[in-house]
């Protein structure tokens, strides 16, 4: 009788369970016609900044709401609630990165159906979040221009999950000598053809190609969803 | 760091097998890209946290990473990412955007003892 143990072989997805839920949720998302979007970025990066004018500027012609995550504090979802849209917050405790079930309990007793946003941000931090769908439709990555033109380099698998870059607070590029060519070879270098946009939720520089860019995506998204059986 | 909920969810993973397969679970083989976001040390110092007080306790964490191959529209062909700060061909430098491998994140084997 032999006691070598023996190998069974198993080939299971290790986050199968969050993939899982990310896709219901996408289903559901696109029955109910809201688009979502997801922001991720390192602490400081204006997230918040972004969601807040996102929400006012976007909130005048669209039903629009956002889900934050953060370690701790409300004080994220208190300031967007100031826009006017409904905000809700979701306080991960230890844990550095929203997952898909986290997204999923937080949606509970809201009618999505009348709603054409969704934002969701992430908690601050350019690596685990990498590695969790949320069911979202885009994911943007933002960096802003006082972090250096290098953070795509170091962290250039974010950039492979995300669909869009934003590079932000692009105001004080001249006062901390922001070299913009270089952010873009940065982020050319990690992801090939990523489509960028620079702006300033301060000033306003950018904001439209941004929020026409989420215009046009919500539209295409919901002809797809019409057209298809 | 979310290498602890990678952990549990691989100890997860390998206890239902368990109990599909009878016998113990002595050792758990993984593969992960290099484009997983996970980090193999990080998840082989949490594994042994996350096995304690169940029946893995005591069990191996084998990891086989896995690296970044892309797709070079020009050479059409596969090849082998040489880091990821250039994602571009290694044989002719077309920058590349289409992965074909490198975002792995698997239990692909387990060692069960009777």
């Amino acid at each position: 009788m032999s006691h070598e143990p023996r190998l069974v072989e198993v080939r299971r997805n290790i986050l199968k369970q969050n993939d899982l839920v990310a896709r219901e949720l996408r289903q559901r998302f696109r029955d109910a016609g809201v688009f979502v979007a997801s922001l991720v970025s390192s602490p400081g990066a204006g997230k918040t900044t972004l969601l807040e004018r996102t929400l006012t500027l976007l909130g005048e012609r669209f039903r629009v709401a956002a889900l934050v995550g953060d370690l701790a504090t409300e004080n994220d979802a208190a300031r967007l609630a100031r826009s006017g849209a409904p905000v809700r917050q979701i306080t991960t405790g230890t844990v550095c990165h929203l997952e898909a079930a986290m997204v999923q309990r937080s949606l509970d007793g809201w009618a999505l159906d009348h709603l054409d946003f969704l934002f969701v941000e992430n908690v601050g931090n350019l690596v685990c979040p990498a590695s969790y769908d949320l069911g979202e439709s885009m994911r943007f990555v933002i960096v802003s221009v006082t972090e250096g033109e290098d953070k795509p380099l170091k962290y250039p698998t974010i950039f492979n999950t995300a669909d869009v870059a934003v590079l932000s607070k692009i105001d004080l590029a001249a006062a901390v000598g922001f070299d913009h060519e270089a952010a873009l070879h940065s982020i050319e270098s990690v992801r090939p053809g990523m489509r960028t946009i620079a702006l300033s939720a301060r000033t306003d520089e950018g904001m439209n190609e941004y929020t026409a860019l989420l215009e046009e995506a919500l539209h295409a998204s919901r002809e797809t969803a019409a057209s298809a059986p | 760091m979310h290498e602890l909920s990678i952990a549990l969810s691989v100890v997860d993973l390998a206890r239902e097998e368990e109990g599909r397969h009878g016998g113990r679970v002595c050792a758990v083989h993984l593969r992960i890209g290099a484009l997983a976001g996970v980090t193999p040390e990080a998840l082989l110092a949490s594994y042994e946290m996350a096995c304690a007080e169940t029946s893995l306790e005591g069990s191996r964490l084998l990891i086989e990473e896995v690296p970044v191959v892309v797709y070079c529209e020009r050479c059409e062909a596969r090849r082998p990412l040489e880091s990821l700060q250039s994602f571009s061909c290694p044989e002719c430098g077309t920058p590349v955007s289409r992965i074909e491998q490198g975002r792995e994140l698997e239990l692909v084997a387990l060692e069960i003892e009777q």
